[in-house]
């Protein structure tokens, strides 16, 4: 058990580091007013809950976070704020006194709630003895797939995952339809005229000299 | 308009675009004995195209893969999700019934292989193809990025 006990402290203290970090990135994100940095910011911020995840053994979700939070949602931002302006208005000066009471008081429940919360990997806590010890039990002679997380996401919970892409694809359509499914859309452009658009002309064309040299 | 200042970033990315790819696919066969499958093997599909239109430009990347290639992937990966159901059924099993695949008795998991094998791509191409069309219903409304906007 000291073994244990010894690689508890030093993940502890690895816990504490990835959380100071999100912490004040988190701070500096709220008191930020550049879309650019805190764009940056809310990168850096996933690609941290990423690595604490790894910590915590989820490494699925750590693969997922990288990717989606760090990755696609970062570069979607990224073009959204372009369409907008890059700097956030400064808010009025007791506009904030609203807001950072609703958050205290969510902090303050959630910190009492956490008291009662079983510690991480806990053997007899209500998630590792219900449902989650069955399909540890039975995934092996049912389905024969080592990765306990891809049989039941792809096999006993087969219509979940189904609705799930099914959600993403919708998700996909409707901003495709919202913003640039049609005539005025880039994309349109270039299949009808096998060119750059007329909008970005003067820096298109030269860029569209470049590609055809290379 | 000059792109020579980008050449660090294109050389790099060039090695690393086949690479994050790679990696792809890597996640998504894996799935079955790691972390990984198809959810995170589309992300980094769609992230692998995202990074080169990022380098060489929105409308290059549109002419690699074509935004009516992206729409139409991510339908055609609900439709093989759904087909899988409707081959269990057409073999006389419940919708997604891995098992009557190939009507295999229980012990046998040569139907929840495949099964899962063919879902994982259904959600790979559903994946990718939605993600690359957000991407670009949003790149397309921008005109390209001049770097003193940075």
């Amino acid at each position: 058990m000291t073994g244990v006990l010894e690689g508890d402290i030093g993940i502890a203290l690895v816990n504490i580091l990835l959380l100071t970090v999100l912490f004040v990135v988190a701070i500096a994100i709220a008191r930020l007013r550049n879309l650019f940095a805190i764009v940056m910011l809310s990168g850096i911020y996933s690609l941290v809950s990423a690595t604490w995840y790894v910590v915590v053994d989820a490494v699925d979700v750590a693969f997922t976070e990288a990717a989606v939070g760090a990755g696609v949602s970062t570069v979607v931002l990224l073009g959204a704020m372009l369409l907008t302006s890059r700097t956030a208005k400064p808010d009025k000066k007791f506009a904030r006194l609203g807001p950072l009471l609703v958050v205290i008081a969510t902090g303050v429940m959630l910190i009492y709630a956490s008291v009662d919360l079983p510690a991480l990997g806990d053997p007899n806590s209500p998630v590792n003895q219900g449902v989650g010890l069955t399909y540890m039990q039975i995934n092996w002679a049912d389905t024969g797939i080592p990765n306990v997380v891809t049989s039941v996401l792809g096999s006993y919970r087969g219509f979940d995952t189904l609705g799930e892409t099914t959600v993403v694809f919708l998700a996909g359509l409707a901003v495709a339809l919202l913003l640039g499914f049609g005539e005025r859309s880039l994309a349109e452009s270039i299949r009808r005229e096998g060119n750059l658009p007329d909008r970005n002309a003067a820096s298109g064309a030269e860029a569209g000299k470049e590609e055809d040299a290379s | 308009m000059n792109s020579d200042h980008h050449v660090i970033l294109r050389v790099v990315s060039k090695m690393l675009l086949p690479i994050i790819v790679m990696f792809a696919f890597y996640t998504q066969f894996h799935g079955d004995f790691g972390p990984g499958g198809g959810f995170q093997a589309g992300i980094i599909i769609a992230v692998g195209v995202i990074l080169y239109a990022l380098i060489a430009g929105v409308p290059a990347a549109m002419r690699a893969v074509p935004p009516a290639f992206t729409r139409s992937l991510a339908a055609i990966g609900v439709m093989v999700y759904a087909g899988v159901g409707y081959w269990a059924m057409l073999k006389g099993g419940n919708y997604l019934e891995y098992q009557a695949l190939f009507n295999e008795p229980p012990g046998e998991y040569h139907g929840q292989h495949i099964g899962i094998m063919i879902i994982e791509l259904g959600v790979l191409f559903g994946v990718s193809g939605a993600m690359l069309t957000i991407f670009y219903a949003f790149a397309g409304r921008v005109a390209e990025i001049r770097d003193k906007d940075w």
